[in-house]
């Protein structure tokens, strides 16, 4: 760069983050960097936590979330959950019920009735149950990038509790994305087609040879892959051929011989014998797959761009573009992808940082991690997130949870402001009872660092605010300063109260749904 | 990190310590704060929430009621003088005129035959007064009898159930331009600056689906008090700086169509809202409501519609119509709720009239199904097809409309549906709420029932 754009620059501080991948300078690295990278490949970090990654440099950090199966975390077990609650009724008791069905018999139709009604309030409750687990296991994890990818194919490849009512498929579904996290997005789409909840939402186990179900390959390509527009009508029919037979017998994929479509297709422009593998096959050798995946990572993981090439910007063409060809290069692989990202000079340039909304587990995993708050009541902070419109297992559509602006309005605003005032001093979000529940929230823990690096720092309450918001926001904007620096002198300086009151009131601020 | 939550320990944090440093706890009532100043420097960045659609009507106004669980519509509005109703259910049905509210005959209507619920004398007070249409028989083809998946079909006007809801898709197309509720066309990012709507209020935890619009994005409360920042109550010294950080606005320089300014905007949004719609209920109503919960919530739509508010689309709900079992007859749990019901709407139309308001509230109500014919061997009913739907305020086409569905030609136990709800939505959104395009709102053509008076 000569001196002349050199200077352009520096006069034109809102320029756009460079297009290309290439690594941001390791001394460039600091606390604000590591803070960034923390949110965004997992769910924030403390101050300690912080502090650790900016001495380890980028490289360092970034291998140590990525590569997380090098740290020690007990996976789900297959018990975890109770996987008999909506199991079929046996050949059996299938016979007995039609033969209740030619007597007439009422009285043991109503007790089928009532068992199937039973099994499926149990079911419900199970579910709830589910959700709580992984919010908790979203929170403990000492592997924050492997629920992050999970949280990411939930949403992308969405399947929800309403339609299958059954509580152990999401389960094992949930297993599968955390099995993959960021693996090969071909083996990915695979075992998707594969999955007994998603061969359920998406009706797949009653498509027939005889009247395939397109239901699975229509979204399979619109939504999975390809994007709108990426493939024709006779793509979707063919595809649905090559999926007949996939179907599933209690808790396992099942390919029904008898009613696959054994005959030629042709999809996206090659014709074969196809089955689901070889669909999947065809779909990766489109470009549009690789834009379309590399935009839906660069959304979730850096901007929330629109998923639709066609819609981007410029700018964002080029540089999902540049993503969209690294995938190529790698085979699919997800990890290395990202990496180069979570590494680049553009994933920490001002434009990029700070200009997230967090969806809502974000905003509550991400706030008890990063504060160290008590989790004070999972069913509490489920129901926050019912209210703010991230529903676990239940997301709205086949298309998940759109993301960006569309979770915040003035509903959702405050339910996301008094979340936080739960977590920090147990103030219910519901209910009048003005102070109550759980573990006292202990502030003055963050503030060691502090201590450490500057020592008499944690005693001044002008150092100290620009240390929390700098926590908090990523910055520390200059009237915020003043305001809770002038609210921490005039009630008797840095104390636990007060620095937990400082702390409501940034977590607040509009800012703080930024990350 | 513990997961420890004792209750026992409750409360560790915060009162005490509070209190301790010799500052008094927030008071619970609230002081409005000054929310027109507030506007006003908001101004031109963010207008209240609550402001008009340019090019609609305002004055009028939809109330959803609605009757969660599958209200048992066979003893909601009875055939009283055909035998099947009482070979059909020998333990719960209505007899006599003690027990039977019959209808009279308002117009070229269906009424003949057919009564009220005794417990319904509210609602047969506004049907004496003209201000009642009764539809027989609403349903859809292929009934669901899930409560959950009969609900979204209710909500998004669409027998698949998903999608955007209905009225959501209506507040997009009125102030958006957006036919189609294809959420995912549109995320919000395109926003302009000072571009505010007038979001749908549901009274409840969540707001229901029939709201969800793809630009428009209701507001739901439980209690308005519930509908604002909690951290004031935890101490009274934190509503200062809480609004003076509300009130900095973006930092100069800050593009206005970043995150950020959009943030700052919808939290100011919010607040003005939230004042406004505080101070609108915290007044006295004109007439008595009663004290349940369906009474409260009407009581609460009320105080807004009186305070001026420019919201055109109200969400409220009634359930506990899930009667499988001890369902009762003329007396009993459902009649309980019959009763609810129609004290509660009865007291609504007075107090709208003493407002002078009347005029412009329509009011629907709906359940996601009705129940089977026969009652079930534990004195209830199970989930069944088409039911009856209520339309109240003067400008409905007041009477009994449509025929009550054969209880001798079922399909398969059930009713046969003679209505599909979606005329009934036609209309309200066609010639009631001043829609251009039924049709697309709905995403499909239903010949509008006559439901608003021509």
């Amino acid at each position: 760069m000569n001196a002349v754009s050199m200077a352009k620059r520096q006069t034109e501080p809102v320029e756009g983050p460079p297009l290309h991948l290439k690594p941001l300078d390791k001394r460039r690295f600091g606390y604000s960097e590591a803070r960034h990278l923390l949110w965004r490949a997992g769910f924030g970090g403390t101050p300690a936590q912080i502090q650790t990654l900016a001495s380890w440099g980028s490289e360092k950090s970034v291998d140590h979330l990525l590569n997380y199966r090098d740290v020690p975390y007990e996976a789900p077990g297959a018990d975890t959950f109770d996987a008999d609650i909506m199991r079929p009724p046996s050949d059996e008791e299938r016979r007995m019920i039609r033969a209740a069905q030619r007597s007439q018999d009422e009285n043991a139709l109503a007790q089928y009735r009532l068992r199937r009604q039973q099994a499926q309030r149990r079911d419900r409750l199970q579910i709830g149950e589910m959700q709580r687990w992984w919010l908790k296991r979203m929170i403990e994890t000492p592997r924050p990038f492997e629920e992050k990818m999970t949280l990411f194919w939930h949403g992308r490849l969405a399947t929800g509790y309403r339609t299958i009512e059954n509580s152990y498929h999401m389960y094992l579904q949930n297993q599968t994305f955390r099995a993959h996290g960021a693996g090969n997005f071909g083996a990915i789409l695979t075992s998707i087609v594969r999955d007994p909840a998603m061969l359920k939402y998406l009706d797949n186990d009653e498509s027939s040879k005889r009247r395939p179900n397109e239901n699975l390959a229509r979204e399979l390509m619109e939504l999975f892959s390809l994007g709108v527009g990426a493939y024709s009508e006779r793509d979707i029919k063919e595809g649905a051929r090559a999926l007949t037979g996939y179907t599933f017998r209690d808790d396992e994929f099942y390919f029904d011989r008898q009613n696959h479509d054994t005959g030629n297709k042709n999809i996206l422009g090659i014709r074969a014998a196809h089955d689901g593998e070889s669909f999947v096959r065809a779909i990766l050798a489109q470009r549009a797959c690789s834009e379309y995946l590399a935009s839906n990572l660069y959304r979730f993981f850096v901007r929330h761009v629109p998923t639709d090439p066609r819609q981007q910007d410029e700018a964002t063409q080029m540089i999902v573009g540049k993503i969209a060809a690294a995938l190529r290069r790698a085979d699919y692989e997800i990890r290395p992808v990202l990496r180069q990202i979570f590494l680049s000079e553009h994933f920490y340039h001002p434009g990029v940082m700070h200009e997230q909304i967090k969806s809502p587990t974000e905003l509550v995993v991400g706030a008890i991690r990063s504060l160290n708050a008590p989790v004070r009541d999972l069913a509490v902070l489920n129901d926050a997130l019912d209210l703010m419109g991230q529903r676990l297992f239940f997301p709205p559509s086949v298309k998940g949870w759109d993301g960006g602006r569309v979770w915040v309005n003035t509903s959702t605003m405050f339910v996301r402001q008094n979340i936080l005032a739960f977590l920090l001093t147990g103030k219910k979000p519901v209910g009048y009872d003005a102070v109550a529940g759980g573990d006292p929230f202990d502030p003055m823990a963050l503030l060691d660092e502090l201590e450490a690096g500057d020592p008499g720092a944690s005693n001044n309450p002008a150092k100290v605010v620009d240390y929390l918001l700098r926590l908090t926001l990523g910055r520390s904007p200059t009237q915020a300063r003043e305001v809770l620096t002038e609210f921490v002198e005039s009630h008797g300086g840095v104390r636990r109260d007060v620095i937990t009151g400082a702390l409501l009131l940034v977590t607040a601020m509009p800012e703080y749904q930024l990350c | 990190m513990t997961l420890h939550n004792n209750p026992s320990e409750a409360s560790a944090f915060t009162r005490r310590e509070f209190l301790h440093t010799g500052l008094t706890m927030a008071s619970a009532a609230v002081a409005v704060p000054h929310f027109l100043q507030r506007s006003a420097l908001a101004l031109p960045m963010a207008a209240p929430g609550l402001s008009s659609i340019a090019g609609v009507d305002e004055d009028r106004i939809l109330v959803v009621c609605q009757l969660g669980g599958g209200n048992d519509g066979l003893n909601t509005v009875i055939p009283f003088r055909q035998d099947a109703y009482y070979r059909a259910r020998p333990g719960l049905a209505l007899r006599g005129e003690d027990q039977l509210l019959e209808l009279s005959k308002l117009g070229a209507n269906g009424s003949e035959g057919v009564a009220l619920h005794r417990a319904m004398a509210g609602v047969k007070s506004l049907y004496d007064d003209g201000l009642c249409a009764v539809v027989q028989g609403v349903g859809y083809p292929n009934p669901n009898r899930s409560h959950f998946k009969s609900m979204d079909i209710w909500h998004t006007g669409d027998t698949s159930g998903t999608g955007d809801g209905w009225l959501g898709r209506y507040i997009d197309s009125e102030c958006c331009g957006y036919g189609k509720g294809e959420s995912g066309k549109d995320d919000g990012t395109n926003r302009g600056v000072g571009e505010t709507i007038n979001p749908p209020i549901a009274i409840g935890r969540t707001a229901p689906l029939a709201l969800e619009g793809g630009r428009v994005k209701p507001v739901a409360f439980e209690t308005p008090d519930l509908f604002r920042w909690m951290g004031e109550d935890v101490h009274e010294s934190l509503v200062d700086p809480y609004e003076k950080l509300a009130q900095q606005g973006v930092a100069p320089g800050t593009d206005p169509h970043s995150n950020a300014a959009f943030l700052m905007r919808t939290t100011l949004d919010a607040q003005v809202s939230s004042d406004q719609i505080r101070q609108a209920v915290s007044r006295q109503p004109l007439v008595r409501y009663p004290g349940t919960n369906l009474g409260r919530q009407l009581q609460m739509v009320g105080s807004m519609i009186r305070s001026g508010l420019k919201t055109r689309v109200y969400y409220v709900t009634h359930s506990g119509f899930d009667t499988h079992s001890g369902q009762g007859g003329a007396n009993g749990r459902h009649a309980q709720l019959l009763q609810q019901f129609g004290d509660a709407v009865k007291a609504f139309y007075d107090d709208l009239k003493a407002q002078e308001n009347d005029s412009r509230v329509m009011t629907m109500c709906f359940s996601e199904f009705g129940r089977r014919v026969s009652q079930n061997a534990s004195g209830g009913t199970d989930h069944g097809t088409a039911a009856p739907m209520f339309l109240l305020g003067p400008m409905v086409n007041a009477g009994v409309i449509g025929a009550h569905p054969s209880l001798t030609n079922l399909d398969q136990g059930d009713l046969k549906y003679t209505i599909d709800f979606r005329s009934v939505y036609s209309d309200v959104l066609g010639s009631w709420l001043g829609a251009k395009d039924p049709d697309a709102i709905l995403e499909g053509r239903f010949r509008a029932l006559r439901v608003v008076k021509g």
